[in-house]
Parts: structure tokens; C-alpha cells; sequence
């Protein structure tokens, strides 16, 4: 588990991750508050469906990918502001054929 | 105040530094100083790369937790505030071209926007990655690096609880002590040296005792480490990650000894190595070191490169930590500067002087580390069933059954199975590939090569790149 | 080093057409060894788009047209037998696919050109022109600005990394030797064969020789009387992250591929052995896949690459047995996915002068000596 040790005087907002309502701090790195919120899994293979969760927190990986508003993006590169919504990416993702 | 860019789309500048690390903040400062037209860019937010990450932002009591030498990374940030340096902050390299201009995204976390600059001359100091160590269930929720938990300590204060930090190397001591600062002790630290990195690493003890204030420092943490209680396993073989959907155990053999270890986390490190995604997309020459088990640009002693107009400097042309990476940005700016034609020769030569000697010092260590952290073959070769692709699920038994098919490098294995074609683009697979391929076929790492590298370095929208077509495409 | 290995026919060339081909010997009971370059060649297999195109090709030669038709009628077959051999599904489809007009003019006259090679073949040639309400349907994700497409009923799409490896396992299977890192500098008549020397003075002999090096035959056909007027064209291509289906049916320049990106290409330039990715010609591919489909605005490129297409000057495949060294064999094309299936099937029976050969001669290098004349 993560656990947040400052005691920031930074607003406290509010996001939703798949649905769900989390709280972060306005600004916060969004993989950081995934964490600290007790999110285990943020999105799912393509290929096998296996969970994965942010690795390397340096932009680098692309394990931490999420959705917002439609675009595939970093959670590790990606603030939180109030309102934000987040949704996991979930595989497997059908092409035309079989796979 | 920091001098932004704002308009126009195409800038022109004398010097351009890709990374905004010690190496980068170093050879900004020195090229500003000595006249140059600046452009510093980074894809962070704020500029102090990974190993001073938010070193600014960060609050005191945060700032001591994470030591003395954290805290040094704020004299370069300062440094940056000079009228010849302009800077971009959360811009994404994506495209660098061999006449040294520079395509990149602004407004990172989406809708991403292009512009370009180009440079008389380019100092590339993107820094290093992590090593990747595919350990069974490496892919698990609840595996991360050890640099990733430094990130979240230094950017976000955040702290992973009872972590298990597993694998060797500096960074994992200093990980280790910073959480023991922080009040959230690991819960144990597992460490793959063996007697024989010992015994190997003895040759350069010279070295050592030259660099003995880093001796120091590591005996101060051990200190720290052991006064905290945190157990530690030496000599840690047949390490293998485990869980139903998240990490729930570690297991291991030490000293003749299985364990298992509950916990919910943990935090590998087998070193770093240079990021050559850059270097490599400009078909730059590269050779395999065999002592830091990397690949490395190949440069001169100012960092130049097989193109005139572009340097390497940090960890990126090869691993030597944060001051021998502020010294050796200092060092390739006096070489861009000659270059540039605002030193003579024997100015660049007497400015050289004092750093070449502190680099000399700084680096001295260096042999040593290397030989006594070598993460042993078991780690970077795992057994067939061990994903080495992440972004794309291969195993390294697949690329063993390629190798037996007749693929004799990296990118025939990438076009057999994929490994190499997800978003990372092979930042976490490409050594270990390289690596199996040349044990399978009995090749050097050099002859086996590794993957070719393309722009976009980083994933970028289409729309991003349409925008940057010509009304009138040429298109067949 | 040298080396005496005996081999009925050696392959030049272990991309697409190289092994199809030796895999099609190697089912007629032939020895054969495969000689192949390393990581480093060009391997135009590489960069190939993965199409099973029958529209568009042979318009001025209606040979190449029923070529590449029989070739798409054999795929099913051929595709079924390579997976049920190596267990590798291929992920072929071939439920037609579209040449997308982004105006009125172009549509028509390609179609016009298409009725007249219709009339060539006999009317085998199952095509329509769809306007764009009608290619919305099948489509929904076309864009608004697209007038139109070309939809022909016989073209399909394929895997070709997995038609590589598949056919690079098959051919070992069935016991054809595949020699790597090899660089075959020349060929010369020997002992009623062919004496292959390679770098590093090793020297192969056997009795036949098709060479289908790619780009290398430039260097290797003239010393054996060929006139292999052969020359590299680049072609760049894009491929996205793995996006929810959005295409039904694969066009010339888009296709979402099986594992789920999108494919978008390609380029043709004449920029010698240059096979860089660049900045206009990527940012000119990404704006015409977001004028046909929009939604891919927002799709992120995941990677680019450019391969040099092996190109003839009438863009049509070379098939030619040396008249000065006839157990030596020209082959070269580059639409190598398309012809595998009659790579393997039915050009064999061509380099074994077999009685139901296929009749090749409008590909034979006769075409190149006339127009010099």
C-alpha cells in the first residue's frame, strides 16, 4: 500500500476512476493518486487481459496508461484536477480477425 | 522566473539540451554563459530530471528526508534563470532530425500540440532508464522500480509501506535509507551480489578508495539500514514474484535458504542504463560495453558523436552518476562552444582543465560499482516462461524458439513476435533481447545489434501529426 | 573456411519470396538451402503492408492481373495448410477490400479503368463503385470528405509477420536447410551445378540457383545475364495503438490488422537506399487517414517504419531463367504477400519445367530488351 506523507496544504479535489470517486490533491501526479487511493489495477493487456499497474513513473513504460476524454495518456504524466475523469483501459481488444 | 516559449511554432537557437538533468542544467548554464542562444526541453513539468525530480516543489522536511545530495540538484535549477536560456516543460521529444532540429508535443497528458525548433548544435542528456530485470511475475500490480519510488517521494510524497526492494545496485541503499527517513521502512532488502562480485570488484579497489567519499556514503546507509532493523539477504538467487492479480509474495534462495516473503510491493533495481532512443533514431554509432552491460553512443572527450552537430552528455553516453554527469555537461557545452566558434581552443582547453581532473576523480569508483553490482546472467537471461516484453507479452522463451528459427538480431525477433513494436518502443526489452539473442546464436551483443528506433520516439495523436502536413500532401 | 554442401536448388533471399518459394520446392521433394543476409539487410519483408491486393494491378497487362488473382484464390488453401502445419494462425481475411477516392473525378476514372481490364479478363474482375452513402454503411466510420471507393470482392489481408514465421518454420520442418548471416558475393558455373562463394571463403555448391535476394540481385543478376533493372522505392508506413474495430474491411492505404492498430500507408519515392522515416511524408500519411476515418484524430501513433520496395520499371514481378546459365533462376517482385500463395504453389512447377507450369512469359526480362531497342 502507498501512503501520503506530507501533510500538503493543497486543495483536495475530487476525481472518478472507472466510475468510482476518488480524492486526490489538486495537482497531484495521477499514478501517485491512483495509488494512495488503493487502486491495484489500471488497465488491463491487450493480449492476455493480465492487470497491470504504473512500473516505472518516469513516462517511459506506458504501463500506466488510462483514458481521458478519449485519448490514451500516462497516468504518471497527467495531473489531477478537480472533475477529472479517468477510465482503466481494458483489454483484450478485438481487431477484424481472430487473434 | 523561468523564460517560457510561447510563440512562434519554429525556433532557431544556437545550442539545444534535450533533458533537463544535471547533465542538461550544466551544459544550458555553461552554454548560456558563454553566449549561446539556449533552448533547455523537458518533458516534466518542472526541470531537475529524475534524479533531482521536483527538487524546487519539494517542501524542506521532504527535501532532508531525501538527503544532502538531493538537495544539490536546486544550486543547478536556480542556475537555469539566465537571459540566454529558454525553456519548454512538459514538451515531448518525438522527432529529432540529423540537421539537428528538434519536433516535439506540448501539453503533455493529451490534445498535444507540435512545434520545432532547430539548433545550430544539439546536447542530448535524456539520462538513463532502469535495467530492466524480468523476474517471474515482474509484471504484476504492486512491482515498480526502485526509481519509481523515488519519483514518488521526491514528486509527489508518497511512500510505498513495507516495501520488498530486490535486485543491486547504489540506488537501492539510498532507497532504502530515504524510507527509513521518511518513517515507512522496507521490509527487506534482497540483494543479487555474490561472492563473486566481490572478488571481481577487488581488482579496482584503487578506484575505490579514490572515490571513498561514495564509500562513505554507502557505509553511512548500510548504517542506517541495519540501525532501522531491515533485514537484509545476500546472495539472492531463483528470485520470483508472485499474486493473484497483485503482488502477494516474494520468493527466493539465499545462503542455502528458501524464504518467501509477504508484502504487497516491490521495488526492483539491477542499474541503469543510457537511454539511446534518441541517439539511436539518428543512426548514431553505438558500441556494447561490456562492463556496464549497456550500449553507448560513442563520443569523444567533448561528447561529440558520429554527427558533428550532435553531443551526448549524463548518463546517456554511459553510467556515472549525477555530479560526473553535471561535470561532463559543463565539459560537452566547452566543446559546443568551440564548436560554435565562442571559444578558441585553448580557452575551451583551460576551462576543461579543473572539471577533466574532477570527472577523473568523480568517475573513479565507477569500475568497481560496476563489477561488484553486475546483476548476474540468471536476471538478464530469465527461464522461457518469463515475459521480457511487456507492452507486447513475449517471452524469452519465444525469442529463444526465434533464434532457433533463424533470427539472428533484434529486429528480424521483433518482426516474428512482436517484441520491440509496443508503446515503449523496446526501453524495457531491448537489452534483454539483445542479450538472449546473442547468447542463443553465440554472438557479441555488438554484432547482434538492437532494435532499429524511429520517431515518434513517444506515442503521439494522429491529429498531432497531420498538423504538421503541408496543405498540398504528397502522398502517392 | 570452405565448405562443400550439395543442395538441388539454393535459395538467394530468405524473405517472403525466398521462402514461399523454397517452400513450395521443398513439397515437390527437392534438397534446398536458403541463403539469407542478417539483421542489417534492407529485408524489404519487413515493411510490407500485409494486403492480398487484386484490384489495381495489371491494368496495362492483364497477365499480372490473373496472376495475382490466381494467387489470392489459392491463399485460402495455402493459408489453412501452414497453420494446421506450424499452428500459427495467419488471421487471413478476404472479404474485399476499398482504393478510398477523396473526389468524384479520380473514382470515375479508375473505375473506367477497371471496367476496360474487366473486359480482358473475361469479366472476371468482381468489383463496385461505391458512392459515399453507400460506402457509409459499410463503413460508418468514413469520414465526410471521402467521395467514394473501389470496392473489388477478391481482395483480402493477412498477418505477414506471422506468414513469415510461419513459412521460416515450415521450411525447416520440412527439411530445408536456412543458412543466416550469409553473403553471397558471386555465382559461377561449376561441375555441371553452381559454385556459390559467400563472405568469409565458404562455397556452396548445387545445382540450381533461383535468386530472389531483393534488392540484391542488382548486384548479383548482371555477372549471370541478367538485366535485373531493378531499383529501390521507399515506402513509409504508420501503425497506431490497438484501437476497438473501426474498420470492416482493409483499403490500399488503411488497415486495422488483427492484434488491433491501425496500418496506414504507404508512400512511394525514389530516394535511392535511403529507407528513413520522414517528417512530411508521415505527417501527409497521418492527415489522409483523418480525413477518411476522424476518429483516428485521436489515435496515438505508436510507431512508423519505411522499407525499399524492389521495383521493376513496369512494376510487375521479373520471373527469368538465364539463358547463358540455365539452372539459375530471376525472381523479383513487390507484392510479395499477395504472390506467396503462387510463390509456392504454382512458380515451382515453373523452375521445374513441369508440364502444368504456369505461362510466365509476360514476366520474362524479353519485356526490358525490347523497349531498349
Amino acid at each position: 500500500m502507498f501512503r501520503r506523507l506530507d501533510d500538503q496544504d493543497a486543495k483536495v479535489v475530487t476525481f472518478t476512476f472507472d466510475g468510482q470517486m476518488l480524492e486526490a490533491r489538486d495537482g497531484d501526479n495521477l499514478a501517485a493518486a491512483l495509488l494512495v487511493a488503493g487502486v491495484i489495477s489500471t488497465r488491463t493487456t491487450s493480449l492476455s487481459g493480465a492487470p497491470r499497474a504504473p512500473f516505472c513513473m518516469m513516462g517511459a513504460c506506458y504501463d500506466c496508461i488510462i483514458e481521458i476524454n478519449g485519448e490514451t495518456v500516462q497516468a504518471c504524466m497527467t495531473a489531477v484536477t478537480e472533475g477529472l475523469e479517468v477510465r482503466p483501459i481494458v483489454g483484450p481488444v478485438a481487431g477484424t480477425g481472430d487473434d | 522566473m523561468l523564460a517560457r516559449l510561447q510563440e512562434p511554432a519554429m525556433t532557431e537557437f544556437d545550442l539545444i539540451v534535450l533533458g533537463a538533468g544535471p547533465a542538461g542544467m550544466a551544459a544550458a548554464r555553461t552554454g548560456a554563459d558563454g553566449g549561446a542562444k539556449v533552448l533547455l526541453i523537458d518533458e516534466q513539468t518542472s526541470p531537475g530530471g529524475q534524479i533531482y525530480r521536483s527538487v524546487l516543489e519539494a517542501p524542506e522536511g521532504r527535501r532532508h528526508q531525501l538527503g544532502a545530495d538531493y538537495a544539490d540538484g536546486r544550486a543547478l535549477v536556480r542556475a537555469l534563470e539566465h537571459e540566454n536560456i529558454s525553456v519548454e516543460f512538459s514538451a515531448t521529444v518525438w522527432r529529432v532530425d540529423d540537421d539537428a532540429t528538434v519536433t516535439y508535443s506540448i501539453g503533455g497528458g493529451g490534445g498535444g500540440v507540435a512545434r520545432q525548433a532547430r539548433g545550430q548544435h544539439l546536447i542530448v542528456t535524456t539520462g538513463a532508464l532502469e535495467r530492466p530485470l524480468p523476474v517471474p511475475g515482474w509484471t504484476l500490480p504492486g512491482v515498480m522500480t526502485v526509481g519509481a519510488a523515488q519519483i514518488l517521494l521526491k514528486a509527489s510524497g508518497v511512500a510505498p509501506e513495507r516495501a520488498v526492494l530486490a535486485g543491486s545496485g547504489p540506488l537501492l541503499y539510498l532507497l532504502a535509507s530515504q524510507l527509513i527517513a521518511a518513517g515507512v521502512p522496507p521490509a527487506a532488502l534482497i540483494e543479487t551480489q555474490t561472492w563473486r562480485n566481490y572478488f571481481s570488484a577487488l581488482k579496482f579497489s584503487p578506484g575505490a578508495i579514490r572515490g571513498w567519499r561514495h564509500l562513505m556514503k554507502g557505509r553511512n546507509m548500510l548504517r542506517q539500514i541495519r540501525a532501522a532493523g531491515v533485514p537484509r539477504y545476500r546472495g539472492a538467487k531463483d528470485i520470483s514474484i508472485s499474486g493473484d492479480g497483485s503482488v502477494s509474495a516474494i520468493t527466493f534462495a539465499a545462503a542455502g535458504r528458501c524464504y518467501e516473503l509477504t508484502c504487497d510491493t516491490v521495488l526492483l533495481h539491477g542499474g541503469v542504463i543510457p537511454n539511446i532512443q534518441i541517439t539511436r533514431s539518428l543512426r548514431l554509432d553505438h558500441h556494447w560495453d561490456d562492463r556496464q552491460l549497456c550500449f553507448r553512443p560513442r563520443t569523444d572527450v567533448w561528447g561529440l558523436t558520429s554527427n558533428p552537430l550532435i553531443r551526448v552528455a549524463g548518463d546517456g553516453a554511459g553510467i556515472g552518476g549525477a555530479e560526473a554527469a553535471r561535470l561532463n555537461g559543463h565539459l560537452t557545452a566547452f566543446g559546443a562552444l568551440e564548436r560554435l566558434g565562442r571559444l578558441t581552443v585553448t580557452a575551451r582547453d583551460a576551462k576543461a582543465a579543473p572539471l577533466r581532473a574532477a570527472l577523473a576523480r568523480e568517475t573513479a569508483i565507477r569500475p568497481f560499482l560496476d563489477a561488484l553490482y553486475r546483476p548476474p546472467k540468471e536476471l538478464r537471461q530469465p527461464a522461457d516462461d518469463v515475459v521480457i516484453c511487456r507492452c507486447e507479452e513475449v517471452t524469452a522463451g519465444d525469442i529463444r524458439r526465434y533464434a532457433k528459427l533463424g533470427c539472428t538480431g533484434p529486429n528480424q525477433a521483433k518482426a516474428f513476435g512482436r517484441s520491440g513494436m509496443g508503446p515503449c518502443q523496446g526501453r524495457y526489452c531491448g537489452l534483454t533481447v539483445t542479450e538472449l539473442l546473442a547468447e542463443a546464436n553465440g554472438l557479441p551483443p555488438d554484432d547482434v545489434g538492437y532494435y532499429h528506433i524511429r520517431s515518434p520516439l513517444k506515442p503521439i495523436s494522429l491529429g498531432e501529426l497531420a498538423s504538421l502536413a503541408d496543405d498540398n500532401p504528397q502522398k502517392d | 573456411m570452405s565448405e562443400n554442401m550439395s543442395s538441388e536448388y539454393a535459395v538467394i533471399g530468405g524473405g517472403v519470396v525466398g521462402l514461399s518459394i523454397a517452400h513450395g520446392l521443398l513439397k515437390l521433394g527437392k534438397r534446398v538451402a536458403v541463403f539469407d543476409e542478417g539483421d542489417d539487410a534492407f529485408r524489404a519483408s519487413r515493411g510490407n503492408f500485409g494486403l492480398i491486393w487484386v484490384q489495381g494491378k495489371g491494368l496495362d497487362q492483364p497477365a499480372y492481373a490473373r496472376w495475382s488473382r490466381r494467387s489470392a484464390t489459392a491463399w485460402r488453401d495455402y493459408a489453412d495448410e501452414l497453420t494446421s502445419a506450424s499452428g500459427l494462425n495467419l488471421a487471413l481475411c478476404q472479404s474485399g477490400g476499398y482504393d478510398y477516392h477523396m473526389n468524384e473525378e479520380t473514382l470515375a476514372s479508375t473505375a473506367v479503368s477497371y471496367e476496360a481490364l474487366k473486359g480482358k479478363l473475361d469479366g472476371d474482375y468482381p468489383f463496385d463503385i461505391l458512392d459515399h452513402g453507400t460506402l457509409k454503411k459499410e463503413e460508418p466510420g468514413i469520414g465526410g470528405r471521402v467521395a467514394g471507393a473501389l470496392l473489388h470482392h477478391q481482395d483480402g489481408h493477412v498477418n505477414p509477420l506471422r506468414l513469415l514465421q510461419a513459412l521460416a518454420s515450415e521450411v525447416r520442418r520440412l527439411g530445408g536447410v536456412i543458412r543466416t548471416r550469409r553473403y553471397v558475393e558471386n555465382i559461377k558455373a561449376a561441375d555441371g551445378g553452381y559454385r556459390l562463394s559467400l563472405k568469409h571463403a565458404e562455397q556452396v555448391f548445387t545445382e540450381r540457383v533461383v535468386l530472389c535476394a531483393g534488392l540484391g540481385v542488382m548486384d548479383l543478376g548482371p555477372d549471370l545475364g541478367f538485366i535485373a533493372p531493378i531499383r529501390p522505392q521507399r515506402g513509409q508506413v504508420l501503425i497506431t495503438e490497438k484501437l476497438p474495430p473501426l474498420m470492416n474491411r482493409p483499403a490500399s492505404t488503411l488497415r486495422q490488422v488483427n492484434e488491433g492498430g491501425v496500418q496506414i500507408g504507404a508512400s512511394k519515392e525514389e530516394v535511392g537506399l535511403d529507407d528513413r522515416e520522414t517528417l512530411p511524408v508521415t505527417a501527409a500519411l497521418a492527415k489522409h487517414a483523418v480525413d477518411v476515418f476522424p476518429a483516428l484524430s485521436k489515435a496515438k501513433l505508436v510507431r512508423s517504419w519505411s522499407a525499399l520496395r524492389i521495383m521493376s520499371p513496369d512494376g510487375l514481378p521479373i520471373y527469368q531463367q538465364s539463358r547463358e546459365n540455365p539452372g539459375v533462376f530471376l525472381v523479383t517482385c513487390h507484392s510479395g504477400i499477395t504472390l506467396s500463395a503462387a510463390h509456392s504453389r504454382f512458380l515451382p512447377l515453373w523452375l521445374e519445367g513441369k508440364t502444368d507450369a504456369p505461362d510466365l512469359t509476360s514476366f520474362s526480362e524479353d519485356r526490358f530488351s525490347v523497349q531498349a531497342a
